[in-house]
């Protein structure tokens, strides 16, 4: 019942996006403003690398004392008042929520931004349970009216064109009232911008004080002091946590943090990397119900933190994921995001960090594309804030599925036969000398490039093969003109 | 075995051998109690004059207006002046703390001054912060009897009146105000942490449709700080 997965279809999901004009728009608004601010706001500070690598100081001393801290931080909570729910499954933390919300009779629910609860698919359940959760997020609102999952971690609707979200609320607002100048009857709807945002902060205004339950993630979780932390920028999750009777915050359990000290450092580099601002709007600590006295702020609050495999990554290979932030530079910056979007890894987590993330999420087989789409160019470790080495856990699984036979067996079979070759450098230079020398006589005759060529279908569908020039290989030639044979 | 001992003993498993090093609690012990700061960027270490005019001029660049005044009793006169500015209604809804229930309001008759927690109809909120950041131009609040969180999150219009020497230079500074006034958060359930700390960089804005930046998504469209000068120059 989590997020419906198709991941297992990259292949043709991306080529699909590959062909979508609006999604080629929203690419060169995350390839272009939103990569360029981080940037520029990085080079404004210039203790922005130094504090990049305190934050994987304070990240692995986390991991190393995760048990501890995890324990400190639910004593605060409960010192606070608050409750902390241990979930091990998408499903335990569903039902958990579930029956929150029950003991509170919630009819709705309004939710702030937050990934977990698309990894657990809580919007298709609680609704299914009679529940209606509203999305808050601007974003997040858009896509859940146009039934979508988010394309991006920090823009969840970027796929969106402005038009389209006039259509939206068109189709969905059919009480709003817009706006008239004196004379002038009311409508068609505009798809400005500005318009469509003081649409939206309107229709939503009253759905907080209605909520009988508040739903947020949380970015950090502090030890210290039992606080969850969100940080966004248009303030609805604080909306949404401070008006309903109960709080309930859904985060995971590698959040955690020891103090507010490390909050502080971390938050340097946070927004920075996300979305290029210094700092964003709103970063706000919760920690326990309103306080005797407090005129404001709800009665109850729940941390639900889930596991979801995170736990078993300790001590392997893909520990270094557990110090992800969830910025969103790396989807930022990588080629293969920026060409087919969000949509087409097919699962809550896209992108490098996806990637990486997925396989143990959802079972490399359902995900082995993923580690794929990738050109390996490594501009995904180079902006990671937490210096997390995507590449190396791609090839990692990479690795797993060419061990697993998960690869199909033509390409297992292929690889195999090049390692052979590879351990055999006699072997190596025969064959690729004879290979050169064939594709030079047979590319003579085709006018010097190859339009298919069997087993390359994957090179020549979308562009020639250029025939080599010269009947030797690339190494002949360079010991022969050393040797001082000239051309 | 409950979720929460399968969580942890999975985690304990990943720790293999270090997981009994006698050295791992008394690291997390003294990390929480001494709360060690991390490396300071060097904007958020200058002396408290430096970090006033960095404070507004952060600010301003996020569209946040900045009124200087030269004592509380000139701020009801500039609070006015907003009002009428922006073309306002005349009533206020004011946090019920003590620096604010102390200005002169009477001087305005027109003004009206209503205490308490944001309503969904309010228009324009008036509150004091705990203290200014000047690396970024933030805000610290806290919620408090004599602070509602919502003053902050639900009006149009959010003005703050503050002192000059409530302006600290990063971060770490603010939260260390906040453990002075409140003490360590102790185990204790009267323990004096407020329920919420929000941190406020400038007006509520969005850039989720077409990544075009628009103001006021749901929080307050505008922010305005009427800064007090007191002369007090602490560091």
């Amino acid at each position: 019942m989590s997020m419906q997965v198709t991941a297992q279809a990259f292949e043709a999901n991306a080529r699909k996006a590959l062909q979508d004009p609006n999604l080629r728009k929203a690419m060169d608004i995350i390839g272009g403003p939103m990569a360029s601010r981080r940037v520029e706001t990085a080079r404004e500070l210039p203790e922005f690398d130094a504090l990049r690598d305190e934050g994987v100081k304070i990240k692995n001393h986390v991991l190393q004392h995760i048990d501890l801290y995890l324990e400190k931080f639910e004593q605060q909570v409960t010192a606070r008042g608050g409750k902390v729910h241990w979930c091990r499954t998408p499903r335990e933390a569903r039902e958990t929520i579930l029956a929150l919300c029950r003991s509170r009779n919630a009819k709705t629910v309004t939710k702030g931004k937050s990934m977990v609860t698309e990894e657990i698919g809580l919007n298709a359940f609680l609704e299914a349970q009679g529940i209606q959760p509203i999305e808050t997020d601007l974003g997040e609102y858009i896509i859940q009216l146009a039934h979508e999952p988010p394309s991006h971690i920090i823009g969840p609707a970027l796929h969106k064109t402005r038009e389209q979200v006039a259509e939206l609320f068109e189709e969905h607002h059919p009480d709003y009232e817009l706006p008239q100048s004196p004379g002038v009857k009311a409508g068609p709807r505009s798809s400005d911008p500005q318009a469509l945002v003081t649409e939206a902060r309107a229709v939503l205004r009253e759905r907080y004080f209605q909520a009988d339950v508040g739903i947020t993630g949380a970015n950090f979780l502090i030890a210290e002091t039992g606080a969850t932390v969100i940080v966004t920028n248009e303030g609805n999750g604080d909306l949404t946590q401070s008006l309903p009777k109960m709080h309930i915050a859904v985060s995971s359990i590698e959040k955690v943090i020891p103090n507010l000290e490390d909050l502080s450092t971390i938050l340097r580099i946070l927004a920075r990397s996300a979305t290029g601002q210094e700092m964003s709007c709103y970063t706000t600590l919760s920690c326990g119900p309103k306080r005797p006295g407090d005129k404001d702020g709800p009665e109850e609050f729940h941390v639900v933190l889930l596991d979801n495999g995170r736990s078993e990554m300790l001590g392997t290979a893909l520990e270094p994921l557990m110090r992800c932030i969830r910025c969103g530079a790396c989807m930022n910056n990588c080629p293969v995001y920026r060409s087919v979007g969000g949509h087409a890894y097919g699962w809550v987590y896209p992108g490098p960090i996806g990637a990486a993330l997925d396989p143990h999420m959802i079972g490399l087989e359902t995900a082995r594309h993923l580690p794929n789409a990738s050109t390996f160019c490594g501009k995904c470790e180079e902006v990671c804030p937490m210096r997390i080495p995507l590449p190396d856990i791609m090839r990692h699984w990479r690795e797993q599925a060419h061990a697993q036979q998960i690869t199909p067996p033509l390409q297992r079979w292929g690889i195999e036969a090049w390692a052979f070759a590879a351990k055999r450098p006699w072997l190596y230079r025969l064959g690729s000398r004879i290979a050169i020398a064939a594709l030079h006589m047979l590319g003579r005759k085709r006018g010097g490039r190859f339009a298919r060529l069997p087993l390359a279908a994957g090179w020549t569908d979308g562009r020639d093969l250029p025939a080599p020039q010269a009947a030797e290989t690339f190494m002949a030639q360079y010991r022969r003109r050393r040797r001082g044979g000239g051309r | 075995m409950s979720a929460r001992d399968r969580i942890f003993a999975t985690l304990r498993a990943g720790l293999k051998d270090s997981v009994n090093d006698s050295a791992r609690p008394r690291a997390v012990a003294g990390r929480i109690a001494g709360h060690p700061r991390n490396l300071v960027p060097q904007r958020a270490q200058i002396p408290h004059a430096q970090q006033v005019d960095l404070f507004v001029a952060k600010a301003e660049a996020l569209t946040v207006t900045v009124d200087r005044v030269d004592s509380a009793g000139a701020v009801p006169a500039k609070i006015a002046d907003y009002l009428a500015r922006h073309n306002l209604p005349s009533t206020l809804r004011v946090a019920p703390d003590p620096l604010l229930e102390s200005l002169p309001w009477s001087e305005r008759p027109l003004l009206q001054v209503e205490y308490g927690p944001g309503r969904s109809r309010d228009l324009v909120s008036v509150t004091p912060a705990f203290a200014g950041i000047a690396e970024t131009g933030t805000l610290m609040l806290h919620s408090s009897a004599t602070t509602p969180t919502t003053l902050h999150f639900v009006p149009d219009h959010h003005l703050v009146v503050m002192h000059e020497s409530q302006i600290t230079g990063g971060l770490e500074d603010a939260f260390a105000r906040l453990r002075d006034k409140l003490g360590a958060p102790d185990e204790s359930w009267s323990g004096n942490w407020p329920r919420t700390v929000n941190f406020v960089t400038g007006p509520s804005r969005t850039a989720d449709i077409e990544g075009v930046p628009v103001l006021g998504a749901h929080g307050p469209r505008r922010l305005h700080i009427v800064l007090i000068r007191d002369g007090a120059a602490e560091n």
